[in-house]
């Protein structure tokens, strides 16, 4: 009796080393490798986020990036910054302000929503649509980046603003497929329902929140360029 | 492919290849414990990342790797390991492995990442790769864990890929993104819905097992 509580107490001391020794092994694996890969993921990521941001805003050529301050305004930033809100405007190759691409997001049918969309102050439209993760079921959901109709929604989709430009005189909506009625409606996707609801929710909610602090600072866009 | 397995464990050269102890370490996980289509183990990857042949490729290659890593580490620390903490030691190994392949993942390609999502860190929890672990990589040398973890996962990914194709052909028309039929083709969309795993796994177990029963009775 007195010895099995003698060889277990022995055999648990070897039991914390050894554990302590793998876990420690495989911190340091699962440190270098983080560390050896992060450059790489980091550029691929933002490679990706250049290369939709040219796709939503049609007609640019190059492009600025701007931090948006709590108060609505705006700082011109180089590079990318953490945990800030960014916009990225989009300039011809006059040096014209053609759009300006937003990042949003929002609940969908299997988790959280991330797009990027182009608005244009000329035009007072949102004239570009990507998304940039989501996790809708395959088949179904995921019509939402790549059917063809539905896409055809963000080529002008109308986001004018009220006479005062303090808010967006109409939210942006999802109908019922074939239901679109007026320019500022998003025809929705049969089999996609909640998906494409969805976006038009994202959109809406961020468009009349967006919208009027964009078209306010159109001239800034614009202006900054010439330093 | 099932001719060429079929042929693999059957007589003349891959026979005789396939009765050398060493090669038959491999060639087993390939048709006679096949990880899928005889053991029907790691059913979740399985039937969840085999709606495109390409989907079904990564998965396999991935699965493989955390396979081979994780049975060579845990074939030389198996004097080591004391045997009441020996689960505990293998899922820190093959988490380690799976958590070290997310990363190689997303920094090959971003598309591939968004793919294969969530079920890269459920790798971790592939009964098949515990299985090994516990029954072959504790108790054999590095040599034959390493030979066993390439045959278990070639016939992984074989499965996969078979999975995958016949998926994705009927699911979408296309195989590795080229499309194979004219687009008049209707898709049968429910083939790339989870219901399509269990339909295709379904009649991928029926043949295997028709062909075991036929050379049983032979």
């Amino acid at each position: 009796m007195k010895e099995t509580t003698q060889t277990s107490e022995t055999s648990g001391t070897k039991m914390l080393l050894t554990m302590t020794g793998i876990g420690v092994i495989c911190a340091l694996l699962i440190v270098l490798s983080f560390q050896g890969t992060l450059p790489r993921i980091e550029q691929l990521k933002a490679e990706a986020l250049e290369k939709a941001i040219f796709k939503v805003v049609p007609g640019m050529v190059s492009k600025r990036t701007f931090r948006m301050e709590s108060d609505g305004s705006l700082t011109e930033v180089s590079g990318k910054e953490k945990d800030a809100r960014l916009v990225y405007a989009g300039y011809d190759a006059e040096g014209k302000l053609v759009g300006v691409a937003v990042e949003a997001a929002g609940m969908g049918f299997a988790d959280v929503i991330k797009i990027l969309y182009g608005y244009d102050p000329a035009k007072e439209a949102v004239v570009g649509f990507y998304v940039l993760e989501s996790k809708e079921t395959p088949g179904l959901g995921d019509k939402i980046e790549k059917d063809a109709a539905f896409l055809a929604n963000f080529e002008a989709l109308d986001v004018a603003l009220s006479e005062d430009k303090s808010k967006t005189k109409n939210t942006v909506v999802a109908v019922k497929q074939g239901k679109k009625q007026n320019n500022w409606e998003v025809d929705g996707i049969t089999g996609a329902t909640i998906s494409s609801r969805a976006i038009g929710n994202i959109l809406g909610t961020s468009t009349a929140e967006m919208a009027p602090v964009l078209y306010k600072n159109k001239d800034f866009f614009e202006v900054k360029k010439g330093q | 492919m099932s001719q060429l397995t079929k042929d693999k464990a059957g007589d003349g050269f891959w026979g005789d290849l396939a009765n050398s102890p060493s090669t038959n370490e491999f060639l087993k996980g390939l048709w006679k414990e096949n990880p899928v289509f005889v053991q029907v183990l790691g059913m979740c990857p399985t039937l969840a990342v085999t709606n495109t042949a390409m989907n079904g490729l990564a998965m396999g290659l991935a699965t493989t790797f955390v396979l081979l890593m994780s049975n060579i580490l845990i074939s030389s620390l198996r004097n080591v390991i004391p045997k009441q903490v020996r689960i505990a030691s293998y899922l820190l190994i093959i988490a380690t492995f799976v958590t070290m392949t997310d990363y190689a993942i997303q920094a090959i390609s971003v598309d591939l990442s968004k793919a294969l999502g969530a079920f890269i860190s459920l790798i971790v929890v592939n009964c098949q790769i515990l299985g090994r672990a516990e029954a072959f990589a504790s108790k054999n040398t590095v040599g034959k864990s390493i030979l066993d973890a390439l045959g278990m996962g070639s016939g992984f990914i074989i499965a996969l890929l078979c999975l995958g194709t016949v998926r994705e052909i009927l699911g979408n028309g296309s195989i590795f993104g080229i499309p194979v039929f004219p687009n008049s083709f209707q898709e049968w969309v429910i083939m790339i819905l989870p219901p399509g795993g269990f339909f295709t796994l379904a009649m991928w177990l029926m043949l295997f097992n028709y062909q075991k029963q036929k050379k049983a009775a032979v």
